[in-house]
């Protein structure tokens, strides 16, 4: 744009764009800056692509020292893993950030639920493309979890020392499985009640307890408010707060058993 | 006890012949100032110019009768180590006619006061990989390729829910039952088993004993080899196991209509909700 203007327009761009390199510079010397970003963070003035500034990108932020600072050279193979256990951990984010959007317009009685979903779908702004994301990433991630346990099966990867860590493993695919449900309900549609009638029949056979076990489940003798409320809280809440548990024995584990297992 | 490699006493042996030609000559005619020299850094407290008499006078405080002890100590000490100090001993072995001059002062020919008391080889205290690990940096090679499975992850979501509209049937209403009444799809299999077996068997038994028994696969399968070649069986009963739940999700599914009848999906309208 500066140089449109003429010569004294790229003098005045020059100026400019001195300035602007030298507050920049200034920026990414001040206290503040390298107070947010630590030694080696790629966002620190001089990062240079060194081995120690290579380790302090992982040990000096809190989110990437989930992983160690060095992986075995076969671990980073897509073909390996096929990314699918870090997708299902992605999915479990990006549903619980749609999850949230969806919680300020979703009310759990009866006489409201479909009403709120409805405007979820036709009033409120993204609504239907955060209900549509969540809804197909959570199916996606009941998919994911299980193509992960597969693959995980066809390795060995489950072999010692990595025992325990799979019988996690099988708990998250169980809550997993128990977080999608627990959704399925909330919408109150016909597809909602009438899915989890014939899921929560099922669960009243069981031995002994069955009708204990179906009442406790529904809040009461048949579906209705009292389920509503008591799954939404389980799908909202509990089963969240119980699955970032066992998620984060898994991934702790992972690391604690070695790393990821292989090569074959 | 760790044998001494070979190339360490052939180094000794050659060491002590030197030494021992070396100093013979050169010792001779200073033997009586050696220990004086010697004696300084270690003796400067007991006697600063032991020549060997009998202390009488107390120095530094110390009574006398304590120097001339530790003294004559240390006289048969060095009486007694002299022929046992193995490979060290090669610089006293050497001074010996000085010795019974001077007072002993344990340090080699040029002052030094080390001793080579074992070798011990590296893999005994030294915990040592069996073989080097390849190894990559996280940042990097892992980071980004977790960030672009993630951004293609996010991109087809979006994608596919910006076209495809989740479902959002009628107002749920308890005298109105769908015909069929479907399961999610996750749990068709169960109800597929449902056609065939008692509740109780189909929706509790078989699912709680195969939750079970994947849970304790790792337990039951003690084939320590993660080659396919050698699981073969293993490989087998998963593929089963799951082909099974496969054939029965997309039975459930797919091919069954009113009333939870067999239909074929060609022929007739499908009952699949998402």
């Amino acid at each position: 744009m500066a140089e449109a203007n003429g010569n004294n327009g790229s003098g005045l761009g020059a100026k400019v764009a001195e300035r602007a390199t030298k507050m920049w510079d200034n920026t990414r010397n001040s206290q503040a800056w390298n107070s947010i970003f630590r030694p080696g963070s790629i966002y620190r003035k001089g990062y240079t692509d060194s081995p120690r500034n290579r380790s302090y990108v992982i040990m000096n932020s809190v989110l990437f020292h989930l992983h160690p600072v060095k992986v075995k050279r076969h671990a980073v193979k897509v073909s390996y893993t096929l990314c699918l256990g870090g997708l299902s951990f992605f999915l479990f984010i990006l549903l619980t950030v749609t999850g949230i959007f969806l919680m300020f317009f979703y009310r759990p009685t009866a006489t409201e639920a479909w009403a709120t979903v409805q405007d979820l779908e036709t009033a409120v702004a993204f609504g239907s493309l955060v209900r549509n994301m969540h809804r197909w990433g959570a199916h996606l991630m009941v998919l994911s979890v299980f193509l992960h346990m597969s693959r995980v099966f066809y390795h060995g990867a489950y072999k010692s020392p990595r025992e325990f860590n799979w019988v996690i493993g099988v708990i998250l695919l169980l809550l997993t499985l128990l977080l999608s449900f627990t959704g399925y309900l909330l919408p109150w549609d016909q597809l909602a009640l009438w899915a989890v009638t014939v899921g929560t029949n099922m669960m009243g056979y069981t031995p002994v307890l069955g009708n204990q076990v179906r009442f406790v489940l529904l809040g009461s003798k048949e579906i209705g408010n009292d389920t509503l409320l008591r799954w939404y809280v389980l799908h909202v809440l509990m089963f969240p707060f119980v699955i970032v548990i066992f998620m984060a024995v898994h991934f702790w584990r992972v690391r604690k058993d070695g790393g990821i297992s292989g090569p074959l | 006890m760790a044998e001494v490699p070979e190339h360490l006493l052939r180094r000794s042996a050659e060491r002590r012949a030197a030494l021992s030609g070396e100093e013979a000559p050169a010792e001779a005619p200073v033997a009586a100032d050696v220990p004086a020299q010697e004696a300084s850094a270690e003796e400067a407290v007991a006697a600063p110019a032991d020549t060997g008499e009998k202390i009488t006078e107390s120095v530094g405080g110390v009574p006398a009768h304590l120097l001339e002890r530790a003294r004559l100590k240390k006289l048969a000490a060095a009486g007694g180590d002299a022929g046992a100090s193995g490979a060290v001993a090669t610089a006293t072995a050497a001074k010996a006619p000085a010795m019974t001059a001077g007072t002993p002062t344990g340090t080699g020919p040029s002052g030094h006061t080390q001793r080579l008391l074992t070798v011990v080889k590296a893999g005994s205290i030294q915990q040592t990989k069996a073989e080097a690990q390849d190894k990559v940096h996280v940042w990097p090679h892992l980071l980004a390729i977790e960030f672009a499975s993630i951004m293609i992850l996010m991109a087809l979501t979006t994608i596919f829910s910006a076209l495809v509209k989740a479902p959002l049937l009628g107002l749920a209403d308890v005298n109105q039952t769908p015909n069929p009444s479907k399961a999610p799809w996750y749990f068709l299999g169960l109800q597929e088993l449902l056609t065939m077996f008692h509740p109780m068997v189909a929706g509790v038994t078989i699912p709680g004993v195969a939750l079970v028994i994947v849970a304790l696969a790792p337990y039951v399968d003690k084939n320590p080899s993660n080659k396919p070649a050698d699981r073969k069986f293993a490989i087998a009963m998963m593929t089963m196991f799951l082909m099974f739940w496969a054939v029965l999700v997309i039975i459930g599914s797919f091919f069954r209509g009113e009333g939870f009848n067999f239909v074929f999906p060609w022929n007739n309208h499908v009952f699949f909700e998402l």
